[in-house]
């Protein structure tokens, strides 16, 4: 049988049920629907925390429970959380805890080229509409097998950074080594196999870090390690099925799948935890590939690893042209579903505008579209006319008749943008130009065309806006 | 579980699924769970069972593994793209995609019929091109024939996709008559089966597709595409001379039902492709690949009017800035661009995918050599020689 959904009704008998107001939705039984929909959690609920309701937390906290444990790496500010899946499509809730990025080092790499790479993932950093992009860690990798070389590496990167470390070798004596400098950083040990899983579950149960188990492409090794390493109290665990291209991908990519939908639909708990997928090992394969190449297929593979449930991925560098796709296209898989995709419409005053020398812009209230433009023109002194697209971009719209004459006509008529500019000159995004005549007509304003991307209009505003008569002394603030 | 109860609980599933009512009397249930989950992925339980096995390995016990196996009641139907001369058209192979019965790529629930394709873009006029894109096809750019002979003999393609943007009466207003007759070049430069589309003008459409329809008669061919706003001229003219439609919605399933119920009043439904929109990387893709996810599974689940395979103008990713934007700090644009767009296709194509239509060679390569992969997984890497061109 699939999984019992958990409805407000499973949880509401174990509340106060006292109405006391002290959490945002007020009642109790609202409580109960935003637990459902992990909009709170139990923290919120302040009576919960009395003695009386011990049990009843603890019954609430395990109906709670994801069916992919929630497992965290490193300690402190820059800790991070992976796993806590609920569901396997995110259109059915949401996806929680982005998928983390770790960039690896090892202890063949020259001190320079280490400090380099370790410094690059740090300072790694891309806008996106209104916070920032950020790697999550990084990889030290033991190759030389030695233990003093190992805690030498991790010593080194440890005192570079303080972003959360994984901890890469087979070996339990090396392992050790560099526990022995890192373990309080509360790193991931990667990883527990066949031949090491005993020594590995000590070394996890001693130091309280988290520990990967590993087995190359086999399901049912998984499942025996994990149950025999739970079984010696090791409960903080990851799963790395493994992962390559070309003949190895069909299997790469299906073992993430299936060991997904069998811990969410399949309840099989000995899967419930989170997977990492490891492109970094393309480097490996002694394959023929240029540099270039490899980077190509390890950012796809990272990608598809990705969509398809990986919590964690470890690649070789942070190369932006590389790294940047798989950055953002984990940003967007894990957005939640349920924030609406478009803007109110209406009329948004950027700085302090002049009503005789300020332009009036316009564009569409697709969410992203509006944002891209908003990062663009926040620094300048305008109006920005949010039109009602009904969400769709700009060129979406004017091919849907979405954004046309007679929607323009609408906000300009609306957002009594006549009455705070005495001229009349609007400008309309260059995806829009066709419409240039109609709008015209319509509004009976003069209708500039802006450029095809909101990058350019701060360029296009000093040629063209300056240079008409009715608007000198246009300023940027 | 006895075999008659489970065979009950089935049926009242499936009953509930398709929201009929139902009554129960004099019915006693004896099984001790009974869930009846209603989520529109869980139609069918998934049929679990673990093989316990005591071989002992290096201290372990293995405890095996069963995969999590669900079933589907519903199949994506197959469509065929072009007509070779035996069945009265010009082309040298058809090309079918469609006919899944499992989700994409859940390789152990079962196999697909057919692979993903990919079909080379090209225009009339040269619309503004990212520089990576200009170096691929240098000279060829200047004429659609050529431009669309270098995908087919220098990229592989399976498909060429024509976009005859310069019709567009707020464009160059190109006459469909001139329009018709690059079509008819176009047939005789490559043997591939085709993709016709217009501007996007509702009207210019409207009188333009018909006549691509007629000229195009016997060659089976995708006319791209037919709105909410215009769907009816599309429908018949590919009625008439037996082609194919694309049904174009934005990014809203319940649009994409309703068209593909309008188009199926007119066509047999195996004459109909979906296009849900493909929203570039970090700008809308996310919508995209959730609407592709759900029509995907309601047509798995059982839905007959999202049966349709899909495609996408995976080339839309160009449109995000990150793509072509002169900016060292974001690294080389030659890798940068191309990969941008391969990384739309890649979650589209897991997302249920069937057709791509791309702009670059490199991510067209890519997105073939992952297919085969996929497919067989024996064949060398194709695209390592299409990367990195032009800056």
């Amino acid at each position: 049988m699939t999984k019992k959904k958990l409805g407000p009704m499973n949880l509401y008998p174990l509340l106060p049920r006292t109405n006391c107001g002290e959490c945002l939705p007020k009642t109790c039984m609202g409580f109960a629907v935003q637990l459902c929909e992990r909009g709170l959690t139990l923290g919120n609920c302040p009576p919960l925390k009395a003695p009386e309701f011990q049990a009843n937390h603890d019954k609430l906290e395990a109906l709670l429970a994801p069916p992919v444990k929630e497992i965290v790496i490193g300690k402190g500010e820059k800790e991070i959380k992976v796993g806590g899946q609920l569901v396997m499509h995110r259109h059915e809730l949401r996806y929680f805890n982005k998928t983390a990025i770790f960039t690896t080092v090892d202890d063949t790499m020259i001190a320079d080229d280490i400090t380099s790479l370790v410094q690059e993932t740090s300072s790694f950093s891309h806008p996106y509409i209104g916070h920032t992009l950020k790697l999550d860690g990084i990889t030290i990798r033991s190759r030389t097998g030695n233990a003093e070389n190992f805690r030498k590496t991790v010593e080194m990167v440890a005192g570079l950074t303080d972003l959360p470390l994984i901890l890469w070798s087979s070996d339990p004596g090396v392992m050790s080594a560099g526990l022995g400098v890192a373990g309080d950083r509360r790193p991931l040990i990667y990883a527990a196999d066949e031949s090491n899983w005993q020594e590995m579950s000590e070394l996890a149960s001693s130091t309280g870090c988290p520990l990967a188990v590993h087995a190359d492409g086999n399901v049912g090794t998984i499942r025996s390690l994990v149950s025999a390493i739970s079984d010696r109290g090791v409960k903080n665990l990851l799963i790395d099925p493994g992962c390559g291209f070309g003949e190895a991908l069909p299997k790469s990519l299906d073992n993430m799948t299936m060991i997904r939908t069998s811990a969410i639909s399949g309840e099989d708990s000995l899967l419930g935890y989170p997977l990492i997928g490891s492109p970094v090992t393309l480097w490996d394969q002694g394959n023929s590939l240029p540099g270039e190449a490899i980077r190509w297929m390890e950012s796809c593979l990272a990608s598809m690893m990705t969509i398809r449930y990986a919590d964690l991925v470890m690649i070789r560098d942070p190369s932006m042209w590389s790294t940047l796709p798989l950055v953002v296209l984990i940003n967007n898989l894990y957005n939640d579903p349920r924030k609406p995709v478009s803007v109110e419409p209406g009329l948004r005053v950027f700085g302090t505008p002049d009503p005789v020398t300020s332009p009036v812009l316009i564009t569409s209230n697709f969410a992203l579209t509006y944002y891209t433009v908003l990062s663009d023109i926040e620094k300048l002194n305008c109006y920005l006319l949010v039109a009602d697209t009904e969400g769709l971009s700009v060129d979406s719209a004017v091919a849907g008749r979405k954004f046309n004459a007679q929607k323009v006509a609408d906000i300009i008529s609306s957002s009594g943008i006549s009455k705070k500019v005495t001229h009349r000159t609007l400008i309309i995004p260059g995806l829009a130009a066709r419409l240039k005549g109609d709008i015209e007509d319509a509004i009976n304003w003069d209708v500039m065309v802006g450029p095809r991307d909101s990058a350019g209009i701060p360029a296009y505003l000093r040629e063209k806006w300056d240079g008409v008569d009715h608007k000198p002394g246009w300023s940027y603030r | 579980m006895e075999n008659g109860q489970e065979a009950l609980i089935r049926s009242l599933i499936k009953l509930l699924a398709g929201d009929s009512e139902l009554e129960l009397e004099g019915v006693t249930l004896t099984a001790k769970e009974l869930t009846l989950s209603l989520s529109d992925l869980s139609g069918l339980p998934a049929v679990t069972g673990f093989v316990p096995g005591p071989e002992p390995m290096a201290g372990l016990v293995d405890i095996g593994y069963t995969p999590s196996v669900r079933t589907y009641p519903g199949k994506i139907r197959e469509v065929i793209l072009g007509s070779t001369r035996g069945d009265g058209g010009s082309r040298v192979r058809s090309v079918a995609i469609g006919g899944a019965s499992t989700p994409p790529f859940h390789l152990f629930e079962g196999t697909d019929p057919h692979s993903p394709v990919v079909a080379g873009s090209v225009f009339d006029i040269v619309p503004p091109l990212p520089g990576p894109v200009k170096e691929s096809f240098g000279d060829a750019l200047e004429d659609p024939c050529a431009w669309a002979k270098a995908w087919v003999d220098r990229y592989g393609a399976d498909l060429i996709d024509l976009d005859l943007i310069s019709t567009d009466p707020y464009l160059k207003d190109t006459p469909v008559k001139r329009a018709v007759s690059l079509v008819e070049d176009l047939l005789q430069a490559v043997d591939v089966p085709l993709i016709i589309g217009g501007s996007g003008n509702p009207e210019k459409d409207a009188k333009l597709l018909p006549k691509i329809a007629e000229v195009c008669s016997g060659e089976r061919i995708l006319l791209s595409s037919a709105t909410m706003n215009m769907w009816e001229p599309v429908a018949k003219a590919a009625q008439e001379f037996n082609h194919v439609v694309l049904a174009w919605s934005p990014i809203d399933i319940n649009q994409a039902k309703e068209l593909n119920r309008k188009l199926m009043g007119y066509l047999p439904p195996d004459q109909i492709i979906m296009d849900p929109t493909s929203a570039a990387l970090g700008y809308g893709l996310e919508y995209s690949y959730s609407v592709m996810e759900r029509i995907r599974y309601a047509g798995l689940m059982g839905d007959r009017e999202l049966q349709c395979p899909m495609a996408s103008g995976t080339a839309n990713s160009w449109a995000a800035r990150e793509a072509w934007k002169r900016d060292p700090g974001l690294g080389p644009r030659e890798y940068r661009g191309p990969l941008w767009e391969t990384t739309g296709a890649l979650a589209f194509l897991l997302a249920g995918i069937d057709l791509f239509i791309m702009l670059h060679p490199g991510g067209a390569r890519t997105i073939e050599d992952i297919v085969g992969w996929l497919a067989d997984g024996i064949n060398p890497p194709t695209f390592p020689d299409f990367i990195g061109v032009g800056h």
